[in-house]
């Protein structure tokens, strides 16, 4: 019966009466044509607007300006350096006109094409780079007594401080680069653990490594409390309860005198020890037993060694994570939670193993922060930490493993470095202070990494298992989670 | 309106061996009835599929037997194991647990479960009407997603598998294997690499259905499967839900605007309007139904219609599509 076809007649859409006209209307060219955007009259037309824009706020901030004086405040104007604004004003937004903005052609779009067709070796080179820093921080220490002399207590401890910010990184990264779980209160776990070290040391007289396991239980102790209030929420609201969560801590750690000494701190926190020996001078110390002169360089090395086997065991575990259903099911997480449901993932459990296991890290790294400083105070767990800890991993790109490593040796390590740009000086006479302008050079280089690569150095993912081969994934796919 | 009664008498396959069991099912939001005092049954083996018009209430249907909506009313009864087990179902709901396993299978009580047991113990899985895959992994690892919690259990919940235990290297490489298998139903061998998001409209519809069958379900809820394809591809799925029905010990639940697809392979049509069960029975008995007819045309007056005539117009519509050889057997 189906055999015979009725033959449905093709429809005609070309429209007809009203509808004719109003798309002919639609369709009809604008009788006002469009100014060129991209010519130079336009460029100046918008460098005016806005160096008047400029003059108009600048008259009130720039150009007037009161002071204390007997009897009530006085004015005094200040016209030159309003001009001065405008003008600056003026020739900084025709330049950007001229050459980004209003051209057909802007630099910064070449800069772009040449970061997106470079991506994939980006990753080849990624992973030869892995591999060569993994050699020389293997032999860091030795490289820096062999090569700068003068100067290697100064670079390891600086390597140890990197060293530290690539485990919380690494830590970090659990919870928001792989569960997609945004926390601004990371530095708290920091916390916990370094205070937990010091007060089992003050009251029970626990050593490094009998307090190490305490404090990153303890650390995920307090990870599972964190996680069970934000469980439900998303977003901005995830953000700012984690964010209210570290400030927590720390006014606690403040405020609680009895118990952490607020704001004094806790002193004479113990070294750790090689096996029970003490890294000291005299008898019974490292260097007496093993016949060694005795050099305070010994200490620094043993505490690089100390947070580098920290380190990899928090980049070890984590790559074991990923090929986990436990990690399967956070990248999942960060993907779609509601289809996490619908195949049978524990959602709670789920996000509840992120904040733990991202807080025992965490807790590590607070454990050795405190044996290697020997003295912590709550001015140390600021909300600024935990914004250069997110910084690390959302620079590096969410998830990267290698990411975070460039992006706290380009942080911290940068910050540090830019106190030796004394050639500055000579440039700008001698009154300049190049050390004064790092955070603002810091800050500028921040902003353009991140115009230039949104999603982070490193911003492919790698697939965790595969049929036949790995490829990689671009980032535009992969979802960023809750909070972004 | 008893569907026993309307087919002829004899009690109907899914009343004396449902798999699912929904019962005076009602869903309110503050002031509105989604579903009002529905009551159907899915047969074990069966296809059925739940229709109507848009806004009669299937979707919520649907997230009330998976979990995502809490009823306000009713009890949706999940079996395990042959027959209406009615002793063991009656002993759990005065028991207040969850479910009840037995020696003739297991009842599950689906309106007191949390969504992801419902998925994990109940074992009913689903696909979504607008698609829910990972879109930034790739598509193998989609499939051992779903097999998160059998892997669980086999890395000793992470422990084991963190120092490396053998056992769960062989439990992956199986669950590597059931992917494989799946994917091989769904003819996405060749895309097993690549990112979900990146696969053609029709392919991640065919991938959401292997995932949810990784996850070894007795029931398969499929909410518009069919929506978006076109023909070749409907014909595809057809099949494919055949197969599912046939090889697998798996029920099969869809809702589906097609009624190409609905009428080729369903075993049992349950249709909705405006929350209520207007009509229950095989495809032959609900198309000829005056009042389904009467929903989906929009007619106000059941006494008004003309059926013989709207049979006949029906008819014509559906010989416009390919599919209509085999569904219109018999007429």
């Amino acid at each position: 019966m189906a055999g015979e076809t009725t033959p449905v007649p093709a429809a005609d859409n070309r429209p007809a009466g009203a509808q004719a006209k109003a798309e002919s209307r639609r369709a009809a060219p604008h009788t006002v044509p469009a100014r060129d955007p991209h010519s130079l009259a336009e460029s100046v037309r918008d460098a005016a607007l806005a160096a008047l824009l400029a003059g108009v706020l600048g008259f009130f901030f720039i150009g007037l300006r009161t002071d204390i004086a007997p009897g009530g405040l006085t004015i005094t104007t200040r016209w030159t350096a309003l001009v001065v604004a405008i003008l600056v004003v003026f020739a900084g937004r025709l330049a950007l006109n001229l050459f980004v903005f209003r051209t057909r052609r802007p630099v910064t779009g070449r800069l772009a094409a040449g970061a997106a067709a470079g991506a994939p070796q980006l990753a080849t080179a990624a992973k030869w780079l892995m591999r060569g820093l993994f050699v020389f921080a293997l032999v860091l220490p030795f490289f820096f007594i062999t090569f700068v002399p003068g100067r290697d207590r100064q670079f390891i401890d600086l390597a140890i401080l990197i060293m530290t910010y690539i485990m919380l990184g690494w830590g970090l990264n659990i919870v928001v680069g792989l569960a997609g779980l945004l926390d601004l209160g990371y530095v708290a776990f920091y916390a916990v653990g370094a205070y937990s070290f010091a007060l089992l040391a003050q009251h029970f007289d626990l050593g490094f490594w009998m307090a190490l396991p305490l404090a990153g239980v303890l650390a995920a102790m307090w990870g599972l409390i964190l996680g069970f209030p934000v469980l439900r929420l998303r977003g901005d609201y995830l953000a700012i309860v984690t964010l209210a969560f570290g400030e927590i801590i720390r006014i606690v750690l403040l405020n609680w005198y009895q118990f952490t000494n607020g704001p004094d701190g806790i002193s004479g926190i113990p070294k750790p020890t090689l096996f029970g020996l003490e890294l000291k001078r005299g008898e019974g110390g490292f260097a007496d037993v093993f016949g060694l002169a005795y050099d305070p360089i010994h200490r620094f090395i043993f505490l690089y060694y100390i947070i580098f086997v920290l380190a990899l065991i928090t980049n070890l575990v984590t790559i074991r994570l990923r090929k986990l259903p436990v990690g399967r099911a956070w990248e999942a997480l960060r993907e779609d939670e509601i289809a996490c449901r619908s195949l049978g993932i524990n959602t709670r459990n789920t996000k509840l193993t992120a904040f733990a296991i991202g807080a025992m890290f965490g807790g590590f790294a607070g454990s050795f922060f405190a044996t290697r400083q020997g003295f912590i105070s709550p001015e140390s767990f600021t909300f600024l930490e935990s914004a250069i800890i997110l910084a690390i991993v959302v620079l590096g790109g969410l998830g990267s493993q290698i990411g975070v490593v460039i992006a706290s040796v380009v942080m911290i390590g940068g910050i540090e470095m830019l106190r030796n740009i004394g050639f500055l000086s000579q440039v700008f006479g001698d009154g300049f202070d190049p050390v004064q302008y790092r955070m603002l050079i810091f800050g500028l280089a921040m902003v353009l990494i991140m115009v230039w690569r949104p999603r982070g150095l490193i911003a492919t993912r790698e697939p965790s298992v595969a049929l036949k081969e790995k490829k990689k994934i671009g980032a535009d796919l992969v979802a960023q989670g809750e909070g972004h | 309106m008893d569907a026993a009664a309307e087919t002829g008498g004899a009690v109907a396959r899914w009343d004396s061996d449902p798999v699912l069991t929904v019962e005076h099912l009602t869903m309110r939001f503050g002031g509105l009835t989604a579903v009002g005092d529905l009551s159907f049954n899915v047969g074990r083996g069966d296809i059925t599929a739940l229709i109507g018009p848009n806004g009669a209430g299937k979707t919520t249907v649907f997230n009330c037997v998976t979990g995502f909506y809490k009823p306000t009313e009713g009890r949706i009864a999940m079996r395990h194991g042959p027959g209406r087990q009615q002793a063991a179902l009656d002993a759990l709901t005065n028991s207040g647990a969850r479910w009840r396993r037995s020696a003739e299978g297991a009842v599950f009580l689906l309106e007191r479960m949390p969504d992801h047991e419902i998925a994990h113990r109940a074992k009913v899985a689903r696909t979504f009407q607008n698609i829910r895959l990972f879109g930034g992994m790739t598509v193998l690892e989609n499939l051992l997603i779903a097999q998160h919690n059998p892997l669980m259990v086999a890395s000793g919940f992470t422990v084991g598998g963190i120092i490396g235990l053998p056992s769960y290297r062989k439990a992956e490489a199986e669950a590597i294997d059931r992917a494989a298998y799946w994917l091989e139903q769904v003819r996405l061998t060749e895309r097993a690499d690549d990112p979900a998001a990146d696969l053609p409209y029709g392919a991640q519809r065919r991938l959401e259905i292997a995932r949810a069958m990784c996850t070894g379900p007795r029931l398969l809820c499929l909410d518009e499967p069919a929506a978006g394809l076109n023909p070749r591809e409907s014909a595809e799925l057809n099949a494919l839900l055949k197969y599912i029905r046939d090889e697998h010990d798996t029920s099969v639940l869809l809702i589906e605007h097609d009624m190409g697809v609905v009428m080729e392979i369903s075993d049992h049509v349950v249709v909705l309007d405006y929350g209520v069960k207007i009509s229950d029975g095989d495809a032959a008995f609900v198309r000829s139904d005056p009042r389904v007819i009467a929903a989906y045309l929009g007619v106000e007056d059941e006494e008004e219609i003309d059926v013989a005539e709207i049979k006949q117009d029906v008819d014509q519509v559906a010989r416009r599509t390919p599919r209509s050889d085999a569904a219109g057997d018999g007429r």
